[in-house]
């Protein structure tokens, strides 16, 4: 009998700290896309149910070879954001003094205080033609006279990097801190040297780290769209870009929608085939 | 006997601080050897200065007759067994086994059968596929020590592996400890706080402070002839009296404590120059109601303040008369003693001879000793 109405009394309190969150998550959430999801199957010159819109993402070349383009893209951005936040993430927990990890960590989190376009604006002022760096370039005597580097893949990749950052280093932070100086110290003491201490012992120890942080950093950049849309050329159109132009320039938004479901349903599938090639599973990695 | 570590004039400072002194010994192939100390002593230091982690600041360290000085920790042939054991939790028991030999660039058939030989030796064959998480304490401590002995090195460090367990496993453990060196025949360099954990296995021990050692020898030696005053305090119980010393007409020694106790002392001491010093007397040394004591022995009244008892290692707090001392006697449980009880006025008494003496020092093993 206690245990019985023990369980219930916990049950209640689940469901009134449970219903904001539900409520929230159907009507802003669950609602808004299943209305998109009906959209997406419709289309302007028929009546009913058609699948017209999913067919033009793989029949146009360019819708198909955009979004192939943006996934590369992105795994490539995510790649070498984390070949750069493994050894930052690593020096800040293992390396520096206590007192100077802090500093370091603020001075990682503060160019997220501004926003995203701020700090596209901020690139652009220096990478432009007339630009901080152009000036100076030219100045120096390196150029002859100023070169556009906006506007083109390596500075839009460039940008990504940037913007996306913080979110690879705080969760590969996270794991780092729990690992434990002797395992490194013992894995040295039995006879492995730096590389093999990296590959056996702190990316091992640091994949659900390295997992969550791809994941967050995947789906960001996939799914951004000032970046790509402001330190882009005129060539390198992002797949977000192209959902922006059904729905706003077009007006198409049957089709629209239906990219936005494309784009949910491949980046899910991408981060699948991840975990399951990695050996991780999705719950350890959200921990 | 062949030296598997020898080390000369070590030194290691730390800006201001100096953690090992001037250290100087030699420990033979395949003996067991502790460093006993005090936390703060300098004993970690020692070892890590061994394994390879720190670099001394002065002095030289062979093994087996090499210089060790600029070898990296992964070229020595020495293995360390960390205190907090250090297993890979993202292995299992044989993989943490089998990674040193990976490291030596070993293949196949041999790192299983070495693997699976180790952990027979440890006594627990089958656990190969076992997760870390899977043991309990004192299997994680034998896998901790299979992954070290199975490269077979030359010398193994023991950083106060024991120091996790409980009470009883860790009873347990110095004995499986003990057999296990012998059995291989390894060099153990152990380090450990606690006295017992050394003198139980060790062939021989360091009583180490502040940086130096203050006395090299078999535990029998070290608990029966001390050679300072703070292994006197540190190895076994004992009980301190700062005492005065004191001449009587017949040229007889006394020492007078400050709290009124005149204990009479034996001959040997060759004290004479010293006015104040520190006087130790094991509690196993004094007699509960002593029959027919030898004329020389200090005979007391006292009162028993309280029975501390321990099962076999059960004590007796008193206070001999007219005195604010404390005394603290050992309490066989033969149950001849059972007739006393807390605030009972009992007759104590111990050989001069089985007291020691030393100049009287000022430090102390810990902060809040009074």
């Amino acid at each position: 009998m206690m245990m019985k109405s023990k369980t219930r009394k916990i049950r209640w309190s689940f469901i009134i700290f449970f219903i904001p969150v539900a409520v929230w998550l159907f009507l802003l959430i669950v609602l808004p896309h299943l209305e998109l999801l009906r959209i997406s199957f419709t289309s302007t010159g028929s009546d009913g149910y058609t699948l017209v819109n999913y067919k033009a993402f793989f029949t146009e070349p360019i819708y198909w070879l955009t979004f192939v383009r943006t996934a590369l893209y992105s795994i490539f951005v995510t790649a070498i954001v984390l070949a750069i936040s493994l050894p930052v993430a690593f020096y800040i927990t293992k390396v520096v003094k206590v007192k100077a990890q802090g500093l370091l960590m603020v001075l990682i989190l503060v160019p997220f205080w501004v926003s995203e376009l701020i700090r596209v604006y901020g690139w652009m002022i220096l990478l432009r033609e007339s630009g901080v760096l152009n000036q100076f370039l030219v100045k120096i005597g390196v150029f002859n006279q100023p070169i556009e580097l906006l506007y083109n893949d390596i500075t839009m990749i460039m940008g990504l990097v940037y913007t996306s950052m913080l979110f690879m280093i705080v969760p590969i932070i996270g794991v780092l801190g729990s690992l434990d100086d002797a395992l490194i110290e013992a894995a040295h003491d039995l006879g492995a040297k730096k590389l093999a201490i990296w590959k056996e012992i702190i990316i091992p120890y640091s994949m659900p780290g390295i997992m969550s942080g791809s994941i967050i950093v995947f789906m960001l950049v996939l799914g951004s769209y000032l970046t790509p849309k402001l330190m882009g050329g005129k060539n390198s159109l992002w797949f977000t870009e192209q959902i922006y132009n059904q729905i706003i320039v077009y007006f198409n938004w049957e089709q629209g929608s239906a990219f936005g479901f494309l784009l949910l349903l491949l980046s899910s599938m991408i981060i699948w085939v991840a975990l399951k090639l990695t050996k991780q599973s999705f719950s350890e990695v959200i921990k | 006997m062949q030296i598997a570590l020898s080390v000369k004039e070590l030194t290691k400072q730390f800006g201001d601080f100096t953690a090992v002194d001037n250290l100087t010994f030699d420990v033979e192939d395949g003996k067991f050897f502790s460093i006993l100390g005090p936390s703060g002593c300098g004993k970690t230091t020692l070892l890590r200065m061994i394994a390879g982690f720190y670099k001394p600041t002065k002095g030289s360290l062979e093994i087996q007759g090499k210089d060790m000085l600029g070898i990296e920790p992964n070229k020595r042939p020495v293995n360390l067994v960390f205190q907090s054991l250090a297993l890979f939790p993202m292995m299992n028991v044989f993989e943490n086994i089998a990674f040193g030999l990976k490291r030596r660039g070993e293949k196949g058939q041999g790192i299983i059968n070495k693997v699976n030989n180790m952990l027979e030796r440890v006594g627990l064959p089958d656990s190969g596929p076992k997760k870390i998480n899977q043991l309990s304490g004192g299997q994680k401590q034998r896998i901790a020590i299979a992954r070290a002995l199975v490269l077979e090195p030359t010398v193994l460090l023991l950083d106060e592996p024991l120091g996790a367990l409980d009470a009883k496993l860790r009873e347990h453990m110095k004995v499986e400890l003990k057999k296990l060196q012998v059995k291989v025949g390894t060099t153990f360099v152990y380090i450990t706080h606690d006295q017992s954990e050394a003198m139980v296995m060790s062939d021989s021990v360091a009583v180490m402070n502040k940086g130096h050692f203050e006395q090299l020898d078999t535990p029998q030696n070290l608990y029966n002839n001390p050679s300072s005053s703070f292994v006197a305090q540190f190895v076994g119980e004992n009980n301190k009296f700062g005492v005065d010393l004191k001449k009587d007409e017949s040229g007889k020694f006394f020492g007078a404590t400050k709290n009124g106790g005149l204990y009479s002392l034996a001959d040997s001491f060759k004290l004479q120059d010293s006015v104040s010093f520190d006087m130790f007397v094991r509690p196993e040394a004094i007699m509960i109601n002593p029959v027919n004591p030898k004329p020389e022995f200090n005979v007391i009244n006292a009162d028993v303040k309280a029975i501390l008892f321990d099962g076999g290692n059960s004590r007796l707090l008193v206070t001999p008369e007219k005195t604010d001392e404390e005394i603290i006697v050992s309490l066989p449980q033969n149950r001849q003693f059972d007739f006393i009880k807390a605030k009972d006025n009992i007759k104590i008494g111990w050989d001069p001879a089985a007291a020691v003496c030393f100049d009287q020092t000022e430090d102390k093993i810990y902060d809040d000793e009074i």
